[in-house]
């Protein structure tokens, strides 16, 4: 059991736990992630951590409701346990001293993203983060990305905050102007990282992109995380997270990460079904236990 | 052995016992098994036991033994059945198999103790595997382990993967007197014991009463660690003050066969098809919230004539397949997997196309897998394995129609541990360099076994290998030389 220290909403459907997990802390790097499972009848899902502190034991990921077991993860709160925490897993991000690094975070990307940027700031590079949301409220990280960033550049769907747009107008914008990119770093939506890709290539520009493909074990085990590189298969889990963008096939990942869409859509429907039914009136966050039970 | 062979207590002549023949192992019937996950096997009664075991012919030299990689002493745990003494004969296994309900379920006996039998060369060979089941399950029905009262060593050994070489050496070590801690990646002990081989050939159960057993002896067990990235093999013997380190991490990566489609939406990994079945009980999805693919009423194929193939395919008729095939590139006579295990697929209705091998898989145009399309072959002259070599035949290509298939094709040896361990050294396959006698690794402290040392194998050969590595490990920790 994996308890949980801390448990805030970042913003509407976002939020950070900070787990007690003190082997994973001593040992994790920026890029990697953990593998978990709430309880015991439960998937076992990626996610990347989003810090850690050696010194407490403890780590902290960013969660974004999205299917069950996302939603479910964020009826938790400080002081429940998540059954099953592994990790760190994944080769870690490749921090160097590159140049000029522009590093683009899409949603709650920004939270994957973030460890490497500031990794990459303290590697001597000269940071240059695009962040991206949907609307003002669901832009996530901003003084944190602030701090490790020579310069920090926000754009909204709607416009609601800063500039409206999409990352990659920036970033096109960043490439037109003349600024000279050693490396990009894209992690969030596969659109997004996609669009960046395409754009990056007739550039020439290094790319590295974070890929969040279907998982199980997470050490290499079973080869459902496979992604085509180059042609090639590769395994997300043991080669990856982070590959070359210009290599990925990324309608591949589209379609392999949509084939349980049915199943995952029936598991949230009936998921939404027994929080309506046996908790009317209560708010999520503390209908979690129950809902847990309920379900075996 | 003594020069005066002391009396036998089995009451028959040696001729009379040939004459016995060989009980047969009571199954759930074929058609019903075929559609649930119940074991097939349902075991002897200590009637059916005797009798059996009256059959032993109690060789001086006892060749059942001499091929056992873990040295069980068949003669004379079958003797003891004779008398009915069913504990005793258990007790008799433990000395040299700290699992013995696991290998009296999934061991090639064929391969080893019952291929060796000197029954087989006239009539069939003694069923040690089903007698010892037999005596395993019956020391569980009564409650009655024995748990060892040793002085502890003081000495400390972390044991990296709990599937059967670990679990092996754990066993053997706890009862040495050294203080045991088995370390598991996956939220659930027994490793491939668990995601790997299904509830119908050996029942979760079994594996959770053994680590019970285990536990009570005193083994320490500790999940949700992936040595290399959790904790490294450096820091277990630093910080955390291991004396020595076994690694059984086993069997790794899943090879694919890198021809076009593989990436095609229904094509999986024995590994991940298993996996989802058994460790993450998708089968029983939406209780269980691990999804995988409805398989009512489609075809479905394995690559691949190994076990592991076979426990993909009979599971895949357990989940509704319509059509359940096996498609392997020799012919029959080479297939790895255990005798008992192609009977009872060919009873449920599983269908073997032999000499076949796919060379594209086809797809619907949105990326869902329709067919596999594949190529006859025949066999020519033998290659390095000493099988003869399949050779495709030229313009014999047919498609298969398929919703799901399944690559068993073996697999390559994981990098985690090797690549986070320096001065480990490994083979050019990438994997562990160990001395077979001893199971040392070129680290010092540090020894190795399993399926991470010699390439996918069994189970058995497996704990043999913890066997030897329990003895060296104890050897080593004593003198305290390398």
């Amino acid at each position: 059991m994996f308890k949980i220290i801390h448990a805030q909403f970042i913003a509407p459907g976002i939020k950070r736990f900070v787990l007690e997990a003190p082997r994973i802390a001593r040992r994790q790097k920026p890029g990697q992630f953990v593998i978990l499972r709430i309880y015991e009848e439960g998937e076992r899902i990626p996610i990347t951590i989003e810090n850690s502190d050696p010194a407490r034991g403890t780590i902290s990921i960013v969660v974004q409701s999205a299917g069950k077991t996302t939603n479910l993860l964020n009826t938790l709160n400080t002081g429940d346990s998540i059954l099953d925490v592994v990790g760190p897993l994944g080769k870690p991000s490749e921090i160097q001293t590159f140049g000029t690094v522009v590093v683009v975070g899409g949603g709650v990307g920004t939270a994957m993203a973030y460890p490497t940027a500031a990794a990459l700031k303290r590697a001597g590079n000269r940071v240059i983060s695009i962040v991206g949301a949907r609307n003002k409220e669901l832009v996530i990280l901003e003084p944190e990305m602030r701090a490790v960033s020579d310069a920090l550049i926000i754009t909204t769907d709607d416009g609601s905050y800063a500039d409206k747009g999409f990352v990659t107008d920036k970033l096109r914008q960043l490439i037109e102007n003349g600024t000279r990119i050693d490396l990009v770093l894209a992690v969030g939506p596969i659109v997004m990282m996609k669009a960046v890709a395409e754009m990056t290539r007739k550039e020439n520009i290094r790319t590295m992109v974070s890929l969040n493909p279907i998982m199980i074990d997470g050490t290499g085990m079973c080869g459902g995380c496979r992604v085509l590189i180059d042609g090639k298969s590769e395994f997300a889990c043991v080669d990856g997270p982070e590959f070359d963008a210009h290599k990925v096939n990324f309608e591949v990942l589209v379609r392999r990460n949509a084939m349980y869409r049915e199943a995952e859509q029936r598991s949230m429907a009936e998921f939404q079904r027994l929080l309506e039914a046996k908790h009317t009136g209560q708010k999520v966050e503390q209908s979690c236990a129950a809902a847990r039970g309920a379900e075996r | 052995m003594s020069p005066t062979a002391k009396k036998s207590l089995n009451p028959l002549l040696p001729r009379d016992r040939m004459k016995v023949p060989r009980q047969p192992m009571p199954e759930q019937p074929a058609e019903e098994r075929a559609h649930n996950f119940t074991e097939v096997n349902l075991g002897y009664s200590p009637e059916l036991a005797r009798q059996e075991a009256l059959r032993c012919l109690e060789c001086a030299k006892p060749t059942c033994t001499d091929s056992c990689p873990v040295g069980v002493k068949v003669k004379e745990f079958v003797e003891l059945i004779v008398v009915g003494d069913f504990l005793g004969a258990a007790a008799k296994i433990r000395e040299d198999n700290v699992l013995p309900a696991i290998t009296g379920r999934v061991c090639p006996q064929e391969d080893h103790c019952e291929g060796k039998c000197l029954l087989s060369k006239k009539v069939k060979p003694l069923g040690i595997g089903y007698l010892e089941r037999f005596v395993a399950d019956y020391e569980q029905r009564m409650g009655t382990h024995i748990v060892p009262n040793v002085p502890p060593t003081g000495k400390k050994v972390a044991v990296v993967g709990s599937g059967p070489s670990g679990l092996t050496v754990a066993g053997d070590l706890i009862q040495k007197g050294h203080k045991v801690r088995v370390f598991e990646a996956l939220h659930e002990l027994g490793g491939v014991l668990v995601y790997g081989i299904p509830e119908f050939r050996l029942p979760k159960q079994i594996i959770r009463e053994q680590l019970d057993y285990m536990r009570e002896m005193g083994v320490e067990f500790e999940t949700d660690v992936v040595v290399g990235r959790t904790v490294t093999i450096d820091e277990l013997m630093g910080q955390e003050g291991y004396d020595a380190v076994f690694i059984g991490t086993g069997a790794g990566l899943p090879q694919f066969m890198n021809i076009p489609g593989e990436h095609f939406n229904g094509v999986y990994s024995a590994n991940e098809f298993l996996t989802r079945i058994n460790l993450m009980k998708a089968y029983k999805f939406p209780v269980y919230d691990e999804p995988m693919l409805d398989l009512h009423g489609k075809d479905v194929a394995v690559i691949g004539g190994g076990n592991t193939a076979l426990d993909a395919i009979r599971s895949a008729l357990r989940l509704g397949a319509r059509k359940a095939y096996v498609i392997y590139r020799r012919s029959e006579a080479e297939m790895p997997a255990r005798i008992e295990e192609v009977h009872h697929a060919q009873q449920e209705g599983i269908e073997f196309h032999m000499l076949t091998a796919p060379v594209e898989f086809l797809s619907d145009g949105k990326g869902w897998l329709q067919a596999a399309r594949c190529v006859r072959m025949e066999l020519g002259e033998p290659d390095s394995s000493g099988r003869r070599r399949p050779v495709p035949i030229p313009g014999s290509e047919f498609d298969m129609p398929l919703s799901v298939a399944v690559i068993a094709i073996g697999t390559s040896a994981n990098p985690i541990v090797q690549s986070t361990t320096p001065g480990l050294g490994t083979n050019k396959r990438g994997y562990i360099q160990a001395s077979e006698e001893t199971q040392r690794t070129t680290r010092k402290g540090v020894f190795a076994g399993g399926d991470i040392v010699t390439g996918s194998a069994t189970v058995i050969l497996a704990m043999g290998a913890g066997r030897r590595a329990a003895k060296s490990i104890h050897e080593y920790l004593t003198a305290g030389q390398w």
